[in-house]
């Protein structure tokens, strides 16, 4: 007595007819047949839409960060916001980035000046922070964009 | 075809991982602690500098640590997983094919990069990896894996090559190659290296000037492998697709001695469903499992107490609804009342293709049911975490759970967790 295993569906999980030969075949259970009319819209399928990449194109780099104070309301950046950052883009002048000044994080407006760079809050209510030395603080990330939930 | 490989590795990653997040720590000494806060994993070069000791337990270095203002992380998988991500979804930019050999390592193959300047290639990987991720690397780029990873400590520990080390040329590669002792060689232990040094073999250099059967002789095929990789000659090759495990152990220390079964049941329960679970991530199924139980072996005489019960299976397995009874079973047979255990654990053995299992004759067939719910249960753990859906016998209590007392925030993983800024 000889047996074979024909695999009928080898893309799918996996279904097999047994045949033993004995002069008839024994099928166990076999493949589903399709009916119907195919839908038309088999050949124009794409991915749904995602936030992630359109939040940045950089998700190895990308980073989230809340939002406590309101020092970047002037920017429309709220306190309980998600911060968006991107560590691989060069910060440069008038960049909004995240930064790590006395042993905590700050988002602010970079400003270079001829000087010294500064930290510059977009509130009235806070002066602008002062960084004259690789030691007054780093910069993390740039900030690429904001999430916020109503 | 020529064949060029570079191991990419991240420099101290767990201690990087912390700093990241954490920069009031740049340029302080930071251990991370194994599971449990047992011993020393991982070091930054401060503390590296202060003498601490890799695998040092913690009770022995503690007046040290807190002297010298050392920072001490307990091990935070989560973190680092992620990390990990990011630095080799960084690296795919840079080769088509990427091994993701550990937590902190990659090779990239490098092979066929005509009109490439590998220098400079392996330069920008050292410079880009840290400003896109924030975890410094170094980088070892050379003919087979073995001078890869070779050239790669070169380029950690020599000023010259400031983290990058690309070994072409064959001047270079010999000077590699007598700079490197035998027992730092990839996939030589310590005590080949013992045994080579009576015939006065000590460098990488000294043993690829053996003849084959002196190292077949010594070292048998395996040595040899590696012996032809040093000789330039590529015998390794790049697993794009980590190889199915053939045995699964799950298994941890308890946060503090136990002395009841009930406790102890809760562990194992916990570890044979996350064994399960391996399983079916391979697809894989299991013949048979083997439950172990033991004191710690520094207990007082009388008081140590190591068992082990092997139980095999109907027909092969990945249901929890089957591994997990026959566990427990196995534990009740070997627990002893009076003991103060330390360690519970599974391993399961026999693995094959969950499409090639053999159906028992004797047994009712559950597996149908079995693995319509056991898909549903992934899903929802994949979605909503690991202990979203526990049996009762896991319990609540955790009193086995590991001591992680300081464990860092997942900043890259959970919402509650993100850094915060003002």
């Amino acid at each position: 007595m000889e047996a074979a295993i024909i695999p009928l569906h080898p893309l799918e999980e996996q279904r097999f007819l047994v045949i033993i030969d004995q002069g008839n075949s024994l099928p166990l259970y076999t493949t589903t047949v399709q009916a119907g009319f195919p839908s038309p819209a088999t050949d124009y399928s794409a991915e749904p839409i995602d936030l992630n990449t359109y939040a940045s194109n950089h998700p190895a780099s990308t980073f989230l960060v809340k939002v406590e104070g309101d020092s970047m309301v002037g920017a429309h950046i709220m306190p309980g916001d998600l911060a968006i950052v991107n560590r691989d883009i060069r910060a440069t002048s008038g960049m909004v980035v995240l930064a790590f000044v006395d042993g905590g994080y700050t988002i602010k407006r970079l400003e270079v000046r001829k000087d010294a760079a500064y930290l510059v809050s977009e509130n009235p209510k806070y002066p602008a922070l002062r960084i004259d030395s690789p030691e007054g603080g780093l910069i993390w990330g740039v900030v690429v964009g904001i999430h916020r939930k109503f | 075809m020529t064949s060029l490989f570079a191991l990419v590795d991240c420099n101290n990653f767990y201690a990087s991982c912390e700093r990241l997040f954490n920069p009031d720590l740049i340029g302080k000494p930071i251990v991370v602690l194994s599971n449990n806060d047992g011993c020393v994993i991982a070091r930054s070069n401060e503390a590296k500098a202060l003498g601490i000791k890799m695998g040092a337990p913690l009770f022995e270095i503690k007046d040290l640590l807190a002297r010298d203002g050392v920072h001490v992380f307990s091990s935070n998988y989560e973190l680092y997983g992620d990390m990990s991500r990011r630095v080799v979804l960084t690296l795919s930019e840079y080769s088509p094919n990427v091994e993701v050999y550990s937590i902190d390592e990659s090779f990239l193959d490098l092979g066929n990069f005509l009109h490439v300047d590998i220098q400079a290639h392996a330069r920008a990987i050292w410079e880009r990896v840290p400003i896109a991720t924030g975890i410094p690397v170094a980088v070892g780029v050379a003919a087979t894996k073995t001078l890869a990873k070779l050239a790669n400590r070169l380029a950690k520990k020599s000023r010259k090559a400031n983290g990058v080390l690309v070994l072409t040329d064959p001047v270079h590669v010999e000077a590699a190659l007598k700079a490197t002792e035998i027992g730092d060689v990839w996939g030589v232990g310590r005590q080949y290296a013992r045994k080579l040094a009576l015939y006065g073999v000590r460098t990488a250099y000294d043993l690829t000037r053996q003849t084959d059967s002196f190292v077949k002789r010594h070292m048998t095929i395996v040595g040899l492998r590696t012996v032809k990789e040093l000789r330039g000659e590529p015998c390794i090759d790049l697993e794009m697709v980590p190889p199915s495990k053939q045995n699964i152990c799950t298994s941890r220390s308890f946060g503090q001695p136990l002395i009841d079964l009930s406790d102890i049941e809760e562990a194992l329960a916990t570890h044979a469903v996350r064994c399960a679970t391996k399983l079916r991530k391979q697809g894989s199924c299991a013949s048979a499992l083997t439950v172990f139980l033991e004191t710690s072996r520094f207990a007082a005489p009388g008081q140590v107490y190591f068992s082990s019960r092997t139980v095999q299976l109907e027909s092969p397995s990945a249901s929890e609804l089957v591994i997990m009874p026959q566990a427990l079973g196995a534990l009740r047979a070997i627990f002893r009342s009076g003991f103060r255990y330390k360690r519970t654990g599974i391993i399961v053995t026999g693995i094959c293709p969950a499409g090639q299992v053999q159906q028992s004759l004797f047994e009712p067939d559950n597996r149908k049911r079995d693995s319509g719910l056991m898909d549903s249960l992934d899903t929802l753990r994949k979605r909503f975490g690991h202990s979203v859906v526990k049996y009762g016998v896991q319990g609540t209590a955790g009193k086995w759970e590991m001591q992680s007392g300081k464990l860092s925030p997942c900043y890259t993983t959970r919402l509650d967790d993100l850094i915060k800024a003002r």
